[in-house]
């Protein structure tokens, strides 16, 4: 395999000039524990340390929290920001929603078990962070990953390809596993003490969880499943049900979100509608309006609806006798919607659909 | 008597975290002491763009929310 086989490039030694500098280091903070442990641990050994977070559209941040009522009991905050004022650190939040794309279209190493591409996502992250070290003058990147962790990137025989794909070559320390890992410029420099890294390696999140306790950690995002939608099968369903319907794969960031909220149907191939499951997902998409042909029902309390396609008179009352049966009034006889298009309006009155009629193809 | 520059953001109907990347975009440009006032319709950023600014040593002056929007103050820190 060819992944063994990769030489990560050696760094020049550092100048004289900075032996007595405090070192720095960016880390990847993802908000979850594993990158906030690595971060802390750096701090631990005197080292300055400022957070770097990519947002790419499909993270599982803050927003869909804010969104949907079911999450209310879960703190309504972004996790990378939460962390990074834990642990006192500075934090950069960077958009790379264009750049992302290439990866999510075209991942060299493939897709995991659903549309994340791991692999490729770790080496453009790292990449990323390594354009911003560079720039920003600091001496080297941490990331919270741990051998074995993850199936596709977390891997020993991962672990080289990403050093070298992103260009930090072994400026990149992984501080959760670097004792199980070769020597890196950091520890070969002495700016971090190699017997004060860790061993981590493997599923089991018990030595995180012990380490965390040591340093009185005791509040942090429960890890799940992945980072990203990407990771999400309905998700990912949605995603390729988009690209299905357009006839390429591509997407722009109002695509991506609008597949974190609502009710998908897809009832014909040329149309779908998005319907709000509760009040913040109907506000959310009410931010969509000018774009999309939209319905409210005005007989019966019901979900705001997105009509994304060309539809003829016929494809309008299907979307509105589907809509209906998703409204307050699915046993009345008759539905009455309000139809916005273009910001003309007009009513439009329907026979709820029979809730076992609906193919279940129909829904994404 | 010194005169402040106040500035303005419009991050209406952009979902967190964008709020934050275009606080911390318009931040970066501007001088320790200048106001920015970040305009948004996403709850959300009621508690991440203070976040952020506490992070980053930025002071909040005001918070209002009305029914749709939310004004968030921010005075620029050294
Ligand atoms: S889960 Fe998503 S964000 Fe995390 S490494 Fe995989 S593709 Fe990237």
């Amino acid at each position: 395999m060819v992944c063994g086989k990769v030489e990560v490039t050696r760094s020049v030694v550092r100048k004289p000039d900075r032996m007595n500098e405090q070192p720095k280091a960016v880390a990847l903070i993802s908000g979850g524990l594993d990158s906030m442990l690595a971060a802390r641990t750096m701090l631990d050994q005197g080292v300055h340390v400022e957070g770097i977070n990519f947002f790419t559209g499909f993270c599982v941040e803050g927003h869909t929290h804010a969104i949907r009522k079911r999450d209310k009991a879960r703190p309504k905050r972004n996790n990378a920001l939460w962390v990074a004022e834990q642990l006192g650190i500075k934090l950069h939040i960077v958009d790379v929603i264009e750049q992302y794309k290439d990866v999510v279209l075209n991942p060299k190493h493939g897709y995991g078990a659903n549309l994340n591409p791991c692999l490729d996502c770790k080496g453009f992250m790292v990449h990323k962070a390594e354009e911003w070290r560079a720039q920003h003058g600091f001496d080297f990147i941490v990331t919270g990953e741990v051998i074995g962790q993850r199936p596709m990137s977390q891997r020993r025989d991962t672990m080289p390809v990403v050093a070298q794909e992103s260009g930090a070559g072994d400026r990149l320390l992984r501080p959760l596993c670097a004792q199980l890992l070769p020597e890196t410029l950091p520890e070969r420099e002495g700016w971090v003490d190699r017997t004060r890294l860790h061993n981590f390696s493997g599923r089991s999140r018990k030595p995180q969880i012990q380490l965390a306790g040591q340093f009185g950690i005791d509040d942090y995002a429960q890890p799940a499943g992945g980072c990203c939608f990407l990771t999400d099968q309905a998700y990912a369903e949605k995603l390729h049900d988009l690209w299905a319907a357009r006839g390429e794969r591509d997407y722009e960031l109002d695509d991506i979100m609008l597949l974190k909220v609502g009710r998908h149907l897809r009832p014909r191939p040329h149309f779908k509608i998005i319907m709000g499951r509760e009040e913040g997902e109907n506000r959310f998409l009410e931010g969509y309006r000018k774009q999309f042909m939209s319905m409210v029902p005005i007989s019966h309390p019901g979900p705001l609806v997105l009509i994304d396609g060309e539809l003829s008179d016929d494809d309008i009352e299907l979307a509105a006798r589907l809509a209906a049966r998703y409204s307050q009034g699915r046993d009345a006889e008759r539905v009455t919607f309000e139809l916005t298009r273009q910001g003309r309006s007009r009513e439009l009155d329907v026979t709820p659909y029979p809730a076992n009629d609906i193919p279940r193809e129909w829904i994404l | 008597m010194d005169s402040v520059s106040h500035h303005s953001l419009d991050a209406r109907n952009l979902l967190c975290p964008m709020p934050v990347i275009r606080t911390q975009e318009a931040v970066a440009d501007l001088v320790p002491g200048e106001i920015l006032t970040v305009r948004c319709t996403d709850p959300g950023a009621l508690s991440d763009v203070p976040a952020w600014c506490r992070i980053n040593g930025h002071e909040i002056v005001t918070t209002e929310r009305n029914d749709d929007e939310i004004n968030i103050t921010i005075k620029v820190g050294a």
